[in-house]
């Protein structure tokens, strides 16, 4: 029986001890005596938040497949273990060997958001890492980052030895073969790290220098050894069907967030929304045969026993084979009391069909993403549905039976208006409109059309990433704006409105494109005691701004200005294949309201065309 | 057709509360593939119940749980299979065919359960166990032989006095533990902790400053022909046969070959 880092007292004394004991089923346990290399792979964020991380089980599984290595998972302990082990002095341990942290080899983070920086500080604290890179010598793991916000590493520089930019499924066999060569010529950490940073793909920010103009912006960002390449290649997996995917993924004992089989359908997506980072740097759009996806399918709800089965990708209408698989699905589970989950799917005959097999239809809402109320800002945003398709679908699916309608938009996107927030309300109440067309007796009572919107952030490798945010106080005059237009509307007892606070908002924004000089706001954030910040209980945004205060950041300079054409953004060393002139040309699009077609419609040059897969050879086969 | 299935529950799985333990074995039955049976509607569920729940921190040789099967099953297969599918700190001990009528079949026919109560070096291990201290054998006689044993039983809106003696079928004790068999189920439920909590008040010892550790081994139901009433009321000559009245779950069923 395995031995607990933590005692029965502290498991009995704590909410859901089942976050830190390990064991369950299909996680892999491995004689520690036989393997080379121990890896642990963490996510930032409270247990069932991070096991519900698709990235996390496929690296899992890959790592595990190797015999020379040990994957296991850590988590963020939630606040009342953080202090008990600050108080006992208790190291941060890995769930299945339940050794410490500090043992292993590799620390891997998964970085999913911003909001989760001051959490991987947590992790390397009662780890007892050093928290900054240069601190750490060759008896400390060597920490590496994931995920989609190592597009813009910078702000986290100081705290990670390297970053891996792009698809997992690439080279990280080449990392670890390079570790355990370094490892048996008795080479140093810095020996290692040279290694590391001829790999593509791999960026140890070590190896680079940035200097600043007197405004503040870059004036140069150079390698400073010559092991270190000017520019890092995103890596990408083109054959998606052919590769790494888990059929035995780890099944909690505690209710998960994402408490189901996951089928990655696609990676990518084809669409070009100007504000939607995931759709640039995700290109090109490659789609997993759908054969092999069914096999899946048969195979993981086997090996876990879940009792529901999602669809992922960003935009899963965009699939070519959805039909034949969600038939497919359907036709072989349904019977089995198996949920069928889609979601991100565009409201037309077909999904309204698949969905009145899968759902209740009195109990189910409809889900619109029009993102933007006004025509001319879905065009400047170059989200491609009108007006019409959405009261089209709507209509459709009020005939069928369905009474509610989820809304989505941003508030704050470049160029935005009075009148175009007041287009959202309208919006919303034309939908209840075409609902009450239909005849009283013929309707299932009154409809309810909620109304959600957030705050745009202005992401890096988007069209938008030249624009300007806006401060909290302006924020929330935006959304009283639409707010007021709410009351104003012929059906206001149909609609809800709920926004999101904008305290988040401006912290997100400065964290996703700020450079190097801000990785001290965040420890000093920590250092005040910010932890948890993407949940309301624990987030406190005058220590926030106590932070910036104490350092002297400005954080209308990281948000508030327009930046210059040409200048040098932190994460320019970055090549994801999109090119910074096409999003450059995309701004200037959307500056005109010019609607950009998708990649299936017609190519624009993005660039993604260099890694010669995926959609952009898809018509060519 | 119906069936019980009796699992063990101990090492770190004493962590997972009731209803992971439920969630646990839904999942099981799809991974084990018993023909488990469904209800049906737009969210159909399996048709399982479990005995009386176990609380955190509580291991135990005698778990159950019914089932409705769609088909038949041996009862070598069905443990074969679920052992396949099982964690470290849950085995499935037997898996038996049980009659449909309600004197056999749902849990609400638990009427008792025997809990062996043990004393731990300390509060952070039950791996740890200490020798129970030669003079509680005589305590436990001595508080067994009061004439009622009254304890406060706090609700949501008032406290009242309760005798718990009626509820306390047996309790002794020797040099590994106290065993208590306790009246159990929807009808009357006594908590082992809440007896030791009494028992130590009454020995002059804090409750909070004694670490013990409970394990259930078994739980029964009421043998058909013993009406409730014949155990009240009876003093001692009930504790001596009281093992005759009652029945476990397990052997109200028959294994399926």
């Amino acid at each position: 029986m395995r031995k607990l880092a933590l005692n029965d007292e502290i498991l009995l004394k704590i909410e859901k001890p089942a976050r830190y004991i390990g064991n369950e089923v299909n996680s892999v346990m491995k004689d520690k005596e036989q393997i080379d290399i121990r890896f642990c792979m963490c996510f930032p964020d409270v247990y069932e938040i991070g096991m519900s991380h698709l990235g996390i089980q496929i690296l899992y599984d890959m790592f595990n497949r190797r015999e020379d290595v040990w994957c296991e998972r850590v988590y963020s302990p939630w606040m009342d273990l953080d202090k008990i082990m600050r108080e006992e002095n208790i190291p941060l341990f890995a769930l299945e060997s339940q050794d410490p942290i500090k043992d292993f080899d590799f620390l891997g983070i998964t970085i999913q958001y911003e909001m989760c920086y001051t959490n991987i500080l947590q992790v390397l604290d009662l780890s007892g890492i050093p928290l900054f890179a240069s601190d750490r010598d060759d008896s400390d793991p060597i920490i590496i980052g994931g995920g989609p916000c190592t597009y813009n590493p910078e702000p986290l520089a100081e705290y990670f030895d390297m970053f891996y930019i792009g698809d997992g499924e690439t080279v990280y066999d080449q990392l670890l073969d390079a570790y355990k060569e370094n490892k048996k010529n008795g080479g140093s950490r810095k020996d290692y790290l040279k290694k590391a940073a001829e790999i593509e793909g791999i960026y140890v920010p070590a190896f680079y220098d940035v200097a600043y103009k007197e405004d503040g912006t870059i004036a140069s960002f150079a390698p400073n050894n010559s092991h270190a390449s000017k520019k890092i290649q995103k890596q990408m997996v083109l054959d998606v069907t052919n590769t790494y995917y888990p059929q035995k993924p780890v099944v909690p004992f505690i209710k998960a967030t994402q408490d189901r089989v996951v089928l990655e359908i696609m990676r990518g997506c084809i669409r070009g929304c100007r504000f939607c980072q995931a759709g640039m740097l995700y290109r090109p759009t490659r789609e997993r045969d759908v054969e092999v996806l069914k096999q899946y399918a048969y195979n993981m709800l086997k090996s876990t026993g879940h009792e529901e089965i999602s669809l992922s990708s960003l935009s899963s209408s965009d699939y070519t084979k959805l039909k034949e698989l969600v038939t497919f699905l359907i036709e072989e589970f349904k019977d089995e009391g198996i949920n069928i989950s889609l979601p991100s799917l565009r409201i037309d005959a077909f999904s309204l069909d698949v969905m009145s097999k899968v759902q209740d239809i009195r109990k189910s809402s409809l889900t619109f993403a029009p993102e933007a109320g006004s025509q001319r800002m879905r065009d400047v945003i170059n989200k491609g549905l009108t007006e019409e398709i959405i009261l089209e679908g709507a209509g459709q699916a009020f005939e069928g039976g369905w009474n509610k309608v989820k809304l989505y938009f941003m508030l704050g996107l470049p160029s935005e208006t009075e009148e175009d927030m007041k287009a959202i309300p309208r919006l919303a109440d034309k939908i209840a409109r075409r609902y009450y067309e239909i005849p009283k007796d013929e309707r299932n009572g009154k409809c309810q059309i909620t109304t959600s919107t957030s705050f745009f952030i202005p992401k890096p490798f988007t069209p938008f990433q030249w624009a300007r945010m806006y401060t909290n106080e302006e924020y929330i005059a935006r959304a009283a704006i639409v707010k007021h237009e709410f009351q104003e509307q012929l059906n206001r007892k149909s609609l809800k409105y709920h926004w999101h606070d904008a305290e988040t908002t401006v912290l997100e924004g400065v964290f996703a494109r700020g450079d190097r000089r801000i990785g001290k706001v965040l420890l000093e954030a920590y250092r005040l005691g910010c932890i948890y910040d993407a949940w309301t209980e624990t987030f406190d945004n005058e220590k926030w701004m106590k932070a910036f205060e104490n350092t002297g950041i400005d954080i209308g300079f990281y948000n508030n200005r327009e930046r210059a054409e040409d200048e040098i953004f932190p994460w320019d060393f970055i090549d994801i294949g999109v090119t910074k002139s096409f999003l450059r040309r995309e701004w200037e699009r959307a500056m005109r309201g010019e609607v950009t077609p998708n990649c299936r419609i017609q190519c624009s040059g993005c660039g993604a065309a260099k890694y010669k897969g995926g959609v952009c050879v898809e018509s060519k086969n | 057709m119906k069936a019980r299935i009796k699992f063990r529950k101990y090492g770190v799985m004493k962590f997972i509360g009731h209803l992971d333990v439920m969630r646990f074995f839904q999942k099981a039955m799809r991974r084990a593939d018993i023909p488990i049976a469904f209800t049906g509607g737009y969210s159909p569920h399996m048709i399982m119940s479990f005995a009386q729940p176990l609380g955190v921190g509580v291991t135990s040789d005698g778990e159950y749980l019914d089932i409705e099967l769609k088909e038949p099953i041996t009862s070598e297969d069905a443990v074969n299979q679920l052992n396949q599918v099982m964690v470290e700190g849950i085995d499935v001990v037997s898996f038996r065919e049980i009659p449909d009528d309600k004197k056999c079949s749902g849990m609400t026919i638990v009427a008792a359960a025997k809990y062996q109560v043990t004393l731990q070096e300390s509060f952070k291990t039950s791996d740890a166990i200490k020798r129970i201290p030669d003079l509680w054998q005589e305590k436990v006689v001595n508080f067994m032989n009061q004439p009622e044993i009254v304890v406060l039983k706090r609700t949501k809106r008032s406290e009242k006095e309760m005798d718990i003696k009626p509820m306390i079928y047996q309790m002794e004790t020797d040099k590994d533990g106290i065993h208590l068999f306790l009246a159990t189920g929807s009808e009357q439920n006594l908590k082992p902790d809440l007896v030791m909590e009494t028992f130590l008040n009454y020995i002059g010892e804090k409750p909070e400053e004694v670490p013990l550790h409970y394990h259930r081994l078994e739980v029964y139901a009421r043998k058909p022909e013993t009406p409730a009433t014949m155990l009240r009321n009876q003093g001692e000559k009930a504790t001596a046969d009281i093992g005759e009245q009652f029945v476990s779950l397990e052997e109200l069923g028959e294994v399926v070959r």
